[in-house]
């Protein structure tokens, strides 16, 4: 029999740490779907999807009970939706986009993403169009996700997406100011987006996918956590190595659902992603790990040290437990879905400059930030170019998903509800970036992109 | 197939009966228990063999034991062993 230690140390990680696997996604290929009439491209995606997943939940539900572990989403990613409609006008998009929807509520999952372009180097007609189509299409529906690729280390950044994805922001915060500008946390942007990765809002099932994928992104900032508060006072290496191995506990488990998700479904499986992802729930923040290990207030100076520490940690760990690793793989900070990252922003110790410093030591970058709904168009893409700059010089994943909150100011709260959390506005700098972001053209790939 | 039943709760009498007759009733098999009880706290865990658990699917058996668990004020949950062995053996 199993060492009962052992045993009662993964139900503990369940029942108290808030162990969870936080989704798993099925990708789908939406390319057999390409038609040149746009209502059997609607209704070839709505067949697509609803038949390819349409045992994802049930079959989830299963795992859930035999395993004993939450499967807290289950969602689907699919093809970015540019590539499909290339010479349809926004308002085509905006039905693909509620097509998107009808599948999602048809079939039960929490998110469907990929509402998506690539636009690191150009914009073709599709992507400007899709683009123009993301306030109304954010607006008009719940579970769909939209993320923008403006950038990679091989191509540069393309400023011009940025500018106008400042301004996209902008617009899906005015179309939903009734909600608290919701919209915006379904709408990220990305430099160096993964093809594999299960987390919204920056899901999409990449062009060098297979037909249908399964992906699983794991969880366990409470585990993390509570094993360092056991560890006490001890060396970095072995705070290294204690965190070391919860992560390869954790990072199993996801391996073993994906395994199975896959096997039941006849779907053959994709990655598991390393990310520790908190919630808003007491005990499942990553603040609170950063605390553990010896920090008064996360945003306090030693943050990133700390931070980099887990990052590599959870990836060490991880990786050993897991055949094939991808998608974000990092430690999340979303401000609104962390408890203990809200506490410190409201304590006045985390600002957005601290929270861009910390994004270059993990993954994935400025999440789930509210900044006041008064903010300059050109503030919000000069935001997102200071983010999409780490991830392309540091050739690694980064994103923002801010929500200027319309009506709301600094020191003023926003509720979004469920995992998407809440969060006090934060201030940003008032000085103008507008000629510089006004520009126009591309900053080009930096140097060691050339690596032939 | 095995599965492993853990029960935590506060100590009582009668908690490994009501368990055992739960899985007699379904077709479970005994392999193995343990059980500790540290100050009020009871915990234990029981391997059970699964093949003659006809009737029903893991998932309602794991069901009508959780519901038999809040009846009697203790957790109990029925997970497959190889998510055990995942974790703790490489």
């Amino acid at each position: 029999m199993l060492n009962t230690g052992d045993i009662l140390q993964t139900v503990r990680m369940i029942r108290e740490e808030n162990l969870d696997i936080r989704t798993v996604t099925m990708g789908i290929s939406l390319f057999d779907c390409i038609s040149d009439d746009p209502m059997r491209l609607e209704a070839k995606i709505y067949d697509k999807i609803t038949r390819s997943a349409k045992n994802l939940v049930s079959v989830c539900e299963d795992l859930e009970r035999t395993y004993g572990i939450p499967i807290v989403n289950k969602r689907i990613s699919v093809t970015p939706i540019s590539y499909l409609g290339t010479t349809l006008p926004p308002e085509n998009y905006v039905r693909l986009a509620l097509t998107l929807e009808r599948a999602a509520a048809a079939l039960g999952v929490n998110f469907i993403g990929g509402f998506s372009a690539h636009v690191q180097k150009g914009m073709i007609l599709g992507a400007q169009n899709l683009m123009e189509a993301i306030p109304e299409a954010l607006a008009t529906t719940e579970h769909v996700c939209s993320s923008i690729n403006v950038a990679t280390t091989k191509a540069g950044i393309n400023m011009d997406a940025v500018a106008k994805m400042g301004e996209v922001v902008m617009q899906t915060a005015r179309r939903t100011a009734e909600r608290d500008s919701i919209g915006c946390a379904k709408l990220v942007v990305f430099a160096n987006i993964p093809e594999d990765n299960p987390f919204m809002a920056g899901a999409v099932h990449g062009i060098g996918e297979s037909d249908t994928v399964i992906n699983v992104g794991v969880s366990g900032p409470g585990v993390v956590a509570a094993a360092i508060r056991e560890v006490g006072d001890c060396d970095f290496s072995t705070l290294a190595d204690t965190v070391k191995k919860v992560a390869f506990k954790i990072t199993r488990v996801g391996q073993l659902i994906a395994y199975e998700a896959s096997r039941r479904l006849g779907v053959p499986y994709g990655i598991v992603d390393l990310s520790l992802a908190p919630t808003p729930a007491a005990g499942d923040s990553v603040a609170e790990i950063l605390e553990n290990m010896g920090l008064a207030r996360t945003g306090t100076h030693g943050t990133t040290a700390a931070l980099a520490l887990l990052n590599d940690a959870v990836k060490k760990g991880g990786v050993m437990a897991s055949s094939h690793v991808g998608g974000l793989s990092g430690a999340f900070i979303p401000v609104s879905e962390d408890r203990g990252m809200i506490d410190a922003v409201r304590a006045g110790t985390l600002c957005l400059d601290k929270l861009e410093a910390m994004t270059a030591v993990c993954s994935v970058g400025l999440d789930m930030i509210a900044i006041p709904g008064d903010v300059e168009p050109e503030t919000v893409s000069a935001i997102i170019a200071d983010e999409i700059s780490i991830g392309v010089i540091n050739n690694k994943t980064t994103a923002v998903r801010v929500i200027p909150v319309i009506g709301k100011g600094v020191g003023e709260t926003v509720e979004f509800g469920g995992l998407l959390g809440y969060a006090p506005i934060m201030p940003v700098h008032r000085e103008s970036a507008v000629s510089f972001i006004r520009r126009g053209g591309r900053i080009p790939a930096p140097i060691h992109s050339l690596r032939n | 197939m095995k599965a492993i039943i853990t029960v935590i709760g506060k100590d009582k009498k009668g908690i490994i009966a009501f368990v055992a007759n739960a899985c007699s009733r379904y077709g479970a098999n005994i392999l193995d228990i343990s059980q500790t009880v540290l100050r009020e706290y009871f915990s234990m865990i029981m391997l059970v063999d699964m093949s003659d658990v006809t009737s029903v699917g893991f998932r309602e058996f794991s069901d009508a034991l959780k519901q038999e668990g809040e009846a009697h004020h203790v957790d109990i949950r029925v997970m497959h062993e190889d998510i055990f062995n995942a974790m703790h053996r490489i």
